[in-house]
């Protein structure tokens, strides 16, 4: 076995020369040069495309976090998403435009709701879990429509992106490195936090909680913490959201985009930590050439091209089992290591 | 002190009475069965003493502290330990994965989201210590879904162990298996005996009759009696209500 | 005056109830027999309204509408679960709520290539067009006429449910469907009845629901989501518990937004208080979801054990 600790009984959950992991190293070298191959094709767009793309991979890195590995079925998590993006415009507007603000206000309010949110949603499980987490994020939708003083209905633009110490984040390339950098991040913590001894009873409760339950593991306070940590992971998504958009509105916490955030984890791989960058690469690279394509072929109906992406999303469902990046050998020698990673 | 004393505890389904007034004990040491027909309301006991069936009335306490209104965790660290009649594993886990989940059951700081788990050499040592006690040892690696139905049994047992129990609550652990493989957990069985006070829900009467110490009858939820295995054999109540449609 | 509107109110809110009811029923159904989660829902509500609209705007007959909007939806229903559900209800919910999440987007934008993006019109039956009198109370005949109908409803699905044999499977499916298909009862056609009766009742909740909202792509969504908290609040797969958590949140969402401005004007500046009203009201029945949920986790009517799974 490749890369056994010799005190370890196990083998090593990487294994540098499986297909995933290098699919990873090459995913992450290619966005690293980016930038680089974006201004020499004098094309800036490509870098807030990719930004854009980042972000929402790291939105549904948190998703996958309980949605993956603790089987936590969430339909709501825009709502945190649309919470961070309220927590640079809101101050933005007093004139508050230092980023740790932002970020300590977006966290600072999420924690307490999420956990009041996870405590209540928790009490169900299955199917009602799926529908209370969507009625929460309603409910902070109209929330935010409600916000009369901050643009209610229509939202709020944002004067000017946070300051951050000595980063200008107004240079997009800068934006785009730390957006980069948050991701890394983001997938090295919820990897690590996989494998630890908390991710072994999470993800022992998606697979069998009564079980966990009978040998005592408390798994209330296992999801919970779960749910609270991906809800603060989708809360920084937003916050970054409203920079590179100078941004915010209620339909950051629509339901169709907690929808999209489920469809990039499945699209990525269900129960693999590097499966929700693969799949928001390919959404959101579908729903940019979507209509270019069709405008090459039916011009009429350019507009339409939700209707394609609707029936993506349903074959996706019945037949793409393990995801694009699940599907992908996690190990050199068809042994199955178990945390499948990056 | 009993390892674990019912009183008079009561579970009803609608109408029904599932567990009719049930006071038992189960003495340190002791091996107590409990036979009864299908549909006599052994699983539900069980599940009452675990936790996860709330009782109606009736008190249940385990070494001496009152569990009755404790959550099914809470009971389970303070040392009982069960298992299942329809294997409860985590299927896409390797067998020793599922020890594993086991023995950190029983750690004082499992809340750690650092350190592989798999790196913390101590618990790894005792979830293969637990395996090797139930002859698995060279399945560590064996995803659970693609074991056999005995050796996912064995594995039960093994999860049970690994929790370091004060009390076994064992649900059919011979339950489905062929000849062969019932033997194999008999005389793991035999070996577990006296070293932990065990309550066993059996249906294979032969061994209860060559295991138990007591053996309780169940029938329609109610115990209708309470005797070492050989007066049971002769009890004449126990005959007509039972062993007359078994044999 | 205050009694006057208080009163129309309460009945506008019993009016959105059973529609609520109308959608809730199959929701619930489905949910509780085949364990299946259908976003899509609201789409055969919406095609039901479209449907009507259509039959409405070459006919002028709102019983034609009807018709079709029943038909046209329940055939929809019956096509879906034949041809592109099946396969979906032995798999788990993501699946199901991922698939027919896909289903949503493609059903509004298949509507828009039909029909066009903006909204189409239907109007009420000219019987129906005016106000009925009760005292010197006045309120729109045509309301009145869905919350008789509703009713009407509600009773029929009633019988059907408790008094025949299909309703017998149907009870006893929802409790436990292996049961059922150890009877001997071809559980595949069950299945299908329910989902096609499913959505014929969303089909019609859309035609009726036509002359008094805006039939558009994607009106199904909002309706929706209300339709969840109503079977969620109900006790998900009881029909029971939909009707009546269908009139609670009828009422309290149609009050809430008819007061709620009222209520704040008196605590804000009246601009305000005009614009964050309605939209406090709309969080109004999540809260009381929550507190519903966080009091009895199962619904207010839980239908048994196996459906909360």
């Amino acid at each position: 076995m490749s890369g056994t600790k010799p005190s370890s009984l196990w083998p090593v959950a990487i294994q540098w020369s499986a297909p995933r992991t290098v699919t990873a190293v090459i995913i992450i070298a290619l966005l690293a040069v980016l930038p680089m191959i974006a201004s020499a094709l004098e094309s800036s767009y490509y870098v807030s495309f990719a930004t854009r793309v980042l972000i929402y991979a790291l939105a549904a890195i948190g998703l996958n976090f309980i949605l993956g590995f603790g089987g936590m079925v969430s339909l709501g998590h825009a709502m945190y998403v649309l919470l961070g993006a309220y927590a640079v415009a809101i101050p933005a507007s007093h004139g508050v435009t230092s980023g740790f603000i932002h970020v300590a206000l977006a966290v600072g309010v999420c924690v307490p709701l999420a956990s009041g949110f996870g405590a209540v949603a928790l009490r169900t499980s299955g199917i009602a879990f799926i529908m209370i987490t969507l009625a929460f994020a309603q409910m902070l939708f109209f929330g935010a429509v409600s916000l009369k003083d901050y643009g209610g209905d229509d939202g709020l633009t944002v004067a000017a992106r946070s300051t951050l110490g000595g980063l200008d984040l107004t240079n997009n390339t800068t934006l785009y490195y730390a957006v980069l950098v948050t991701v890394l991040l983001a997938l090295y913590l919820s990897w690590r936090a996989v494998l630890s001894p908390f991710g072994l009873v999470l993800r022992a409760t998606k697979s069998n909680p009564r079980r966990a339950t009978a040998l005592g593991h408390p798994i209330f306070r296992y999801q919970l913490t779960a749910y609270v940590a991906s809800a603060v992971v989708c809360a920084v998504a937003g916050v970054l959201l409203a920079n590179l958009t100078l941004f915010a509105s209620p339909a950051y916490g629509a339901w169709t985009l907690s929808g999209e955030l489920i469809v990039i984890v499945i699209l990525g791989g269900l129960g693999t930590v590097f499966g929700p960058v693969v799949g928001a690469i390919i959404l959101l690279a579908l729903e940019e050439t979507l209509p270019t394509l069709i405008d090459a072929t039916l011009p009429d109906y350019k507009s339409n091209w939700m209707l394609l992406l609707g029936l993506f999303i349903f074959f996706v469902a019945l037949l793409l089992k393990r995801g694009v990046f699940g599907s992908l050998p996690a190990s050199v020698r068809g042994e199955r290591s178990k945390p499948e990673l990056p | 002190m009993s390892a674990l004393v019912t009183h008079a505890l009561v579970k009803r389904f609608g109408g029904v009475l599932a567990t009719d007034h049930v006071s038992l004990t189960v003495e340190p040491g002791e091996l107590h069965a409990i036979i009864g027909p299908n549909g006599a309301g052994k699983s539900t006991l069980i599940g009452q003493l675990a936790g996860e069936i709330a009782s109606d009335e009736g008190s249940v306490r385990v070494l001496g502290v009152d569990v009755s209104r404790m959550p099914t965790h809470q009971r389970a660290q303070l040392g009982l330990a069960r298992t299942y009649q329809v294997t409860q594993l985590a299927k896409e886990f390797t067998a020793l994965d599922n020890v594993l989940l086991a023995v950190n059951a029983r750690a004082a700081h499992n809340f750690r989201f650092w350190g592989n788990a798999h790196d913390d050499d101590a618990a790894m040592q005792k979830a293969a210590t637990a395996l090797a006690i139930v002859g698995m040892s060279h399945l560590h690696h064996a995803e659970v879904g693609t074991l056999a139905h005995g050796e996912q049994r064995q594995l039960e047992i093994a999860m049970a162990l690994a929790t370091e129990p004060k009390l076994l609550l064992l649900d059919e652990p011979l339950a489905g298996m062929s000849q062969g493989e019932s033997a194999a957990i008999i005389s793991l069985l035999k070996s577990l005996k006296g070293r932990y006070p065990i309550l066993l829900v059996e249906h294979d009467m032969e061994a209860v009759f060559a295991l138990a110490d007591r053996v309780s009858v169940l029938v329609y939820g109610r115990i209708i009696a309470t005797d070492t295995p050989d007066r049971i054999r002769e009890n004449a109540e126990v005959r007509a209500a039972y062993l007359g449609d078994e044999a | 005056m205050t009694t006057q509107l208080a009163l129309s109110q309460l009945l506008n809110g019993l009016q959105l109830g059973v529609l609520l009811f109308l959608l809730a029923a199959g929701l619930t159904l489905v949910f509780g027999i085949m364990s299946f989660v259908n976003l899509a829902h609201g789409s055969l509500y919406m095609l039901g309204a479209y449907f009507g609209a259509a039959a409405f705007a070459n006919t002028d007959s709102f019983v034609l509408a009807i018709i079709a909007a029943v038909g046209g939806a329940g055939l929809v229903g019956l096509l879906l679960d034949r041809f592109a559900l099946t396969k979906l209800y032995a798999r788990d919910h993501l699946d199901q709520v991922l698939a027919t999440f896909g289903l949503i987007l493609f059903f509004n934008e298949l509507i828009r290539i039909i029909w066009g993006p903006s909204s189409v019109f239907i109007s009420a039956p000219k019987a129906l067009g005016g106000t009925i009198d009760i005292g010197g109370f006045t309120y729109p005949s045509y309301r009145f006429a869905i919350i008789a109908a509703g009713l009407a409803v509600a009773l029929g699905l009633y019988v059907l449910i408790q008094k025949t044999r299909v309703g017998m499977l149907i009870r006893a499916g929802a409790t436990n469907a292996n049961m059922v298909a150890a009877l001997g009862v071809n559980i595949k056609w069950l299945n299908t009845l329910v989902f096609a009766l499913g959505a014929a009742l969303a089909g019609l909740a859309g035609v009726m629901a036509g002359p008094i909202v805006s039939v558009q792509p994607g009106m199904g969504e909002p309706v929706l989501i209300l339709t969840l908290v109503v079977i969620i609040i109900g006790g998900l797969g009881s029909i029971r518990g939909a009707f009546f958590a269908a009139l609670i949140v009828g009422v309290v969402d149609t009050l809430g937004r008819a007061f709620m401005p009222t209520i704040m004007r008196s605590l804000m500046e009246r601009s305000t208080a005009d614009a964050a009203g309605p939209a406090l009201a709309s969080m109004l029945i999540y809260l009381f979801m929550a507190v519903v949920l966080a009091v009895k986790p199962q619904g207010l009517f839980p239908a048994n054990v196996a459906a909360t799974r």
